[in-house]
């Protein structure tokens, strides 16, 4: 058992490693890559600089160059803001926090709410109890329809 | 106890709104060089922002306050603009013919990559300064809004005028030249 799942380890790790030392796609680097004019991503602009930006994503490629290789010689013409994504550290990392904090909160006033909300109906038996006197006059008028 | 929570969160809701607000009017108003172009042009004169950037046609760095003593016709360009190209040569010659007045012709190539502009340089054969400012940090300082856009700065390192787009057409570069007097005046 434990030689199995060894070998599912080794085999794991070897297809992640064959991943990404696949040669990186344009498409998806233009998605991930801004013009620096129009400041939108690549694959939505056709501005001058955004085709020039495409063509040099085609000869990085076509030359083996890495996602890393291309993206730091992009920042190093355009600088970090041609990355779409903010980075990981420093400023960039409230980027990622905020949205995953927003998310936390709201989801804690939603079970705050949904708590108070619960307190405050009233049992569910007691809602349905009808008046006596109009129990009765139902109970008759039903009796009617009785065989 | 739940008209306190209330009362906390109604002050919660109505703080950030006003923080929106006040970053909504700070935005809108907070000085984005756009001024300059409007200042020069009431004849004010507004200091031109300093900047340091790399050059393209030698080794190291200027530093744009390091020409005060001179006029300065500042074009902002890229490789990929085609009213640059029009508009290089009109650039050199300017350069060429007053520098002895005490002009420098500094061409700030931005959003470019270097080695478009280096060729551009060359196929143009541009001999005055130029400087590579590839995330076009200082544009924002400028006011810039497109491309070309050329600012005229007099001795003392003040906007005597600012000219977006190319300058063609007589009228332009009337006025464009008259600027130019201006700013070599001692």
């Amino acid at each position: 058992m434990i030689r199995i799942v060894l070998l599912a380890l080794v085999a794991g790790v070897v297809a992640v490693g064959s991943a990404s030392a696949a040669p990186p796609n344009a498409a998806d680097l233009e998605a991930e890559l801004v013009c620096p004019v129009c400041e939108t991503t690549l694959d939505q602009s056709n501005a001058p600089v955004a085709e020039r930006m495409k063509a040099f994503l085609r000869v990085r490629i076509a030359a083996g160059d890495s996602e890393r290789q291309i993206k730091d010689a992009l920042v190093a013409e355009f600088g970090p803001g041609v990355i779409a994504e903010p980075p990981g550290g420093g400023f960039g990392l409230l980027a990622w926090l905020l949205p995953l904090g927003a998310v936390v909160g709201a989801a804690v006033v939603v079970a705050l709410l949904i708590r108070r909300w619960a307190r405050r109906t009233p049992p569910t038996g007691e809602a349905e109890r009808l008046d006596p006197e109009l129990e009765r006059m139902v109970d008759e008028e039903l009796a009617r329809f009785d065989p | 106890m739940a008209s306190r929570a209330r009362l906390v969160g109604q002050g919660v809701a109505i703080g950030l709104v006003a923080l929106l607000f006040i970053l909504l009017t700070w935005s809108l108003f907070a000085d984005d060089g756009g001024d300059l172009a409007a200042a020069a042009a009431r004849g004010d004169r507004p200091p031109a922002p300093d900047f340091t950037l790399e050059r393209l046609d030698e080794e190291g760095d200027l530093q744009l306050s390091s020409l005060q003593g001179k006029a300065v016709v500042l074009n902002v360009w890229a490789s990929w603009c085609i009213p640059c190209k029009d508009e290089a040569p009109f650039l050199e010659e300017l350069w060429r013919e007053n520098r002895s007045r005490g002009l420098v012709v500094v061409g700030l190539d931005a959003k470019d990559f270097r080695v478009d502009a280096k060729r551009f340089a060359k196929r143009f054969d541009l001999t005055f300064p130029l400087v590579y400012d590839g995330p076009g940090d200082t544009l924002g300082d400028f006011g810039v809004t497109g491309f070309p856009e050329s600012f005229v700065i007099d001795r003392e390192g003040r906007v005597v005028g600012a000219f977006a787009g190319a300058v063609d057409g007589e009228d332009v570069r009337e006025r464009f030249e008259a600027a130019i007097e201006q700013a070599l005046e001692p």
